[in-house]
């Protein structure tokens, strides 16, 4: 491996890697404005200037000029401290100074490193410039003036977002970033710029004056709006979660998270169930926990066990499943599911419902198909993944299903399940793609297996999958994407019918049982049922609507709890704030309750719960560990049953992104967000 | 030995007596230095950090621009601040509150704030009778402000060399 030396150390470095890398390899802070690890390279801040020998004798930007064998760097000489001081004033003579108005005060990188690395004093006393705010949508806000013309956010958006949507115009003095024609920036991941910006230029329109980062409690924590459990630091004061920020996780998320990810926290603040409430006289009323429980207590102990069902939502935590597990199984209710969807999956090899291949390992496929899947709408993060290893030119995609935009080119195969025979008869070129393909991934998606001729769609996709290797040694690229949180938690838990037991849409048909629970469940159509509906929940949404007795439970940011995600990554969410009012963990609900019913769960804190859940299925012990990583043979050709496939095209099972659960249906930035998306400009006030 | 011989003799001729008689004759003739409060009052420094104000401009509008910073340095912990964006945009606070109770009136909250927004005035004439009485609001101090602008800028006009 080539050497340089730093300052005066000696360090190895890989082929390839520019002057900023080896710095900081031998641990050299170098500041720096425009240059982004995941962004290309643009080298227009000048703020990383080092001094390199053999070189010419002037200053060079350490992030655009390639690392050689025997150069000599050196960070900290005189030369380069003058220059970074003439670079930081060059910067700040259009920057407006105005940082206690602005909300990048206190985290932003402009203020820290003319701090550490500028004059103390201006001697710039000419008139600055000014540059109108430019309009990028409901979650950006602008302030222009602010901007060092680093670029980030342009690549950002183009590359990684992939919609060219925000550009640089006009040179020198006059140069600016605007969007096109002054349209909102339409990316599911376009808050993401707010993070890239090093100045205040680009801010979070709803986080807007609200606080400084210095009063915030941060607590890192993982996502539930989506199935991938992105790595996101919650920031709260007092009792009000204020923002969501990513974190880092190369194998989830990289540094990116969605829209609805970030957005969708004002929602944890409206339409809040805070204390239990029972129907009385056809309304719902106010009652205390006592009351609650009683009306709950009478009704499952007047009802047979056959007569009882349990459906989970998409946003519940391991935890407070098992616990309702636990508890309705000594009841001995056979009714349970936690795919109000209608997921065919469930019931076979664990494999055969996870993302196998997992998240940072599709980056070795060559050939990907997705099946009934938009992951633009249904993992933003994820698309990003696939777009970025188009761009690398590594692999080619193909398409069954919607042809949508996913800001990548791909060969779309066909629109509903006759596509499936199509490809696995082969002519096409993207099935001999596909056939030669040394590391295929088919990625199915919930709208193909949420029909009504699922398990005929599933045993078609599987023999493809089977007929080009999809499984093969060392390799597992079969994945199954899905779009709730708490899915793979269920399934793998076995929260799923017992012999005899009805399923989610089984349960909500007239007459098919007398007491119907739902734990956080809302994207069910509960106009049919007629039971007794008791609602365990966080929002006054569908389920609550529809409920007859409301017991208030603790949403994603209010417990600690485990999820995991569709990789079967079993991840750890912390509480960043209490349960609103007089709610409780969900967990803790069933455990009261079960001490009413006359079956009281062997745990009274979450960490025998957990030490219960772990002894009982090991496979949620392992922490941070995608079980994909270590490829498992799966016989793809045991899932699923051979029948008739209907011709009705595939959709994908997210219909509008920015309303796909309670919380985000609650909040009033996603609410913006989705009318400006279907083009109707609700007035938001 | 000579040394309380010596100390007899003072004694005996009552020089303590004699010596404490004449400061009292001096203060007695000497200048007072306490006054008729409230007829009379001391001088204050320009620097004196009496009762809160927020200030406004010439035009009315308040200064204060929520920056936090006063909140930031207060070492009481004594000074609460919520804001969101005004109707015009403006980043403008919707609670600014200060507990004089907590207050220790060492000024960095004046120090820290970039618009000369929060400020000491000279007023040390507000007691209340009731400790709620001393939980400010944003109301209480803008009005504050508006009734010493007038001190509080010169104050302000005669402490700018030294700053």
């Amino acid at each position: 491996m080539p050497k340089a030396k730093v300052n005066g150390v000696e360090v190895e470095f890989e082929n390839g890697m520019t002057v900023l890398q080896v710095a900081e390899l031998a641990g050299q802070e170098i500041p720096r404005f425009c240059y982004h690890e995941r962004l290309s390279i643009a080298g227009n801040c000048r703020m990383c200037l080092v001094e390199v020998k053999p070189g010419p004798p002037k200053p060079q930007a350490s992030c655009a000029l390639p690392a050689a064998d025997g150069q000599e760097i050196i960070t900290d000489s005189p030369m380069v401290q003058k220059a970074r001081k003439g670079v930081m004033e060059f910067l700040l003579i259009n920057h407006p100074l105005d940082c206690p108005i602005c909300d990048q005060g206190g985290e932003c990188d402009l203020q820290d490193q003319s701090v550490g690395y500028g004059r103390d004093e201006t001697r710039y006393a000419e008139n600055k410039r000014a540059v109108e705010e430019k309009h990028m949508g409901p979650l950006i806000k602008t302030a222009m003036t602010r901007c060092i013309q680093c670029t980030r956010c342009v690549r950002f958006i183009t590359e990684i977002a992939g919609v060219p949507d925000i550009g640089l115009i006009s040179r020198g003095e006059d140069v600016e970033i605007t969007t096109y024609l002054d349209k909102a920036v339409a990316s599911e991941l376009s808050a993401n710029v707010i993070d890239l910006c090093p100045v205040g230029a680009l801010t979070s329109r709803p986080y807007a004056y609200n606080a400084r980062p210095w009063e915030l409690t941060k607590t890192e924590t993982v996502d539930v709006m989506d199935a991938l459990g992105s790595a996101i630091r919650v920031d709260a004061r007092g009792p009000a979660v204020l923002r969501v920020l990513p974190r880092v996780n190369d194998a989830v998320n990289e540094e990116w998270i969605s829209d609805k990810t970030r957005y969708a926290c004002d929602g944890l603040a409206r339409q809040r169930l805070d204390r239990p409430m029972v129907r009385r006289d056809g309304r719902l009323k106010p009652a205390s926990w006592g009351e609650a429980f009683a009306a709950v207590t009478a009704r499952l102990e007047a009802t047979a066990a056959d007569r009882i069902g349990v459906i989970a939502g998409d946003l519940q935590d391991i935890e407070s499943m098992k616990a309702a597990k636990d508890l309705f199984a000594a009841l001995g209710v056979a009714s349970l599911d936690c795919r109000q969807d209608g997921l065919v999956l469930g019931s076979g090899p664990r494999e055969s419902w996870l993302f196998n291949s997992t998240i940072e390992g599709l980056e070795q496929a060559d050939v990907i198909l997705l099946v009934g899947t938009n992951p633009r709408l249904e993992a933003p993060v994820l698309n990003a993944r696939i777009r970025k290893l188009w761009m690398a030119g590594k692999a080619r995609v193909g398409v069954i299903g919607e042809a949508a935009d996913l800001t990548y080119r791909y060969d779309h195969l066909g629109a509903g399940p006759s596509a499936i025979a199509e490809l696995a008869a082969g002519g096409s070129s993207f099935a001999d793609a596909l056939k030669g393909a040394k590391r295929p991934a088919i990625i199915v998606g919930q709208g193909a297996l949420t029909r009504s001729d699922s398990q005929a769609v599933l045993a078609a996709v599987a023999s493809l999958g089977a007929a080009v290797g999809v499984v093969r040694e060392g390799w597992n690229g079969w994945n199954v994407l899905h779009t709730a949180a708490a899915r793979v938690g269920g399934l793998d838990l076995g929260f799923t019918p017992a012999p005899g037991g009805k399923s989610a849409t089984e349960m909500t048909a007239k007459g098919a049982l007398d007491v119907l629970v739902l734990l956080g469940a809302d994207e069910l159509d509960l106009s049919q049922t007629d039971a007794f509906v008791i609602y365990l929940g966080t929002h006054g949404d569908a389920g609550a609507h529809r409920a007859d007795v409301i017991l208030p439970g603790a949403a994603y940011t209010e417990k600690n709890g485990l999820y995991a995600n569709t990789e079967g990554r079993v991840q750890r969410g912390e509480r960043a704030v209490f349960p609103k009012g007089e709610a409780k963990e969900d967990w803790s609900i069933f455990r009261a309750l079960s001490d009413l019913l006359g079956h009281r769960l062997p745990y009274d804190t979450l960490e025998q719960l957990r030490a219960k859940l772990f002894a009982e299925h090991p496979t949620f012990g392992q922490l941070d560990y995608a079980p994909g990583s270590t490829p498992t043979a799966l016989d793809l050709a045991a899932l699923g049953v051979a029948g008739a496939l209907s011709d009705a095209p595939f959709a994908s099972s997210v219909g509008a992104f920015h309303l796909t659960n309670p919380i985000a249906r609650a909040s009033v930035t996603m609410a913006e967000c989705a009318a400006l998306s279907t083009g109707l400009k609700l007035a938001a006030e | 030995m000579f040394q309380r011989i010596g100390q007899a003799i003072r004694g005996a001729a009552l020089m303590d007596f004699v010596g404490a008689f004449g400061l009292g004759l001096k203060y007695l003739v000497s200048p007072k230095s306490t006054v008729l409060y409230p007829n009379e009052r001391n001088i204050q420094s320009p620097r004196f950090r009496g009762e809160h104000a927020l200030r406004r401009y010439p035009n009315g509008e308040e200064r204060c621009i929520a920056c936090k910073l006063c909140e930031a340095i207060c070492p009481a912990q004594a000074i609460t601040i919520e804001a969101e964006p005004r109707e015009d945009g403006s980043r403008r606070t919707t609670r600014y509150d200060i507990d004089m109770v907590k207050c220790i009136y060492c000024g960095l909250c004046q120090e820290a704030c970039p618009v000369d927004a929060i400020v000491e005035g000279p007023n040390v004439e507000f007691v209340v009778e009731t400790r709620e009485e001393l939980y400010y609001d944003k109301q209480r101090l803008l009005e504050n402000g508006d009734r010493w602008e007038r001190e509080i800028a010169r104050n302000l006009e005669l402490d700018a060399p030294y700053r």
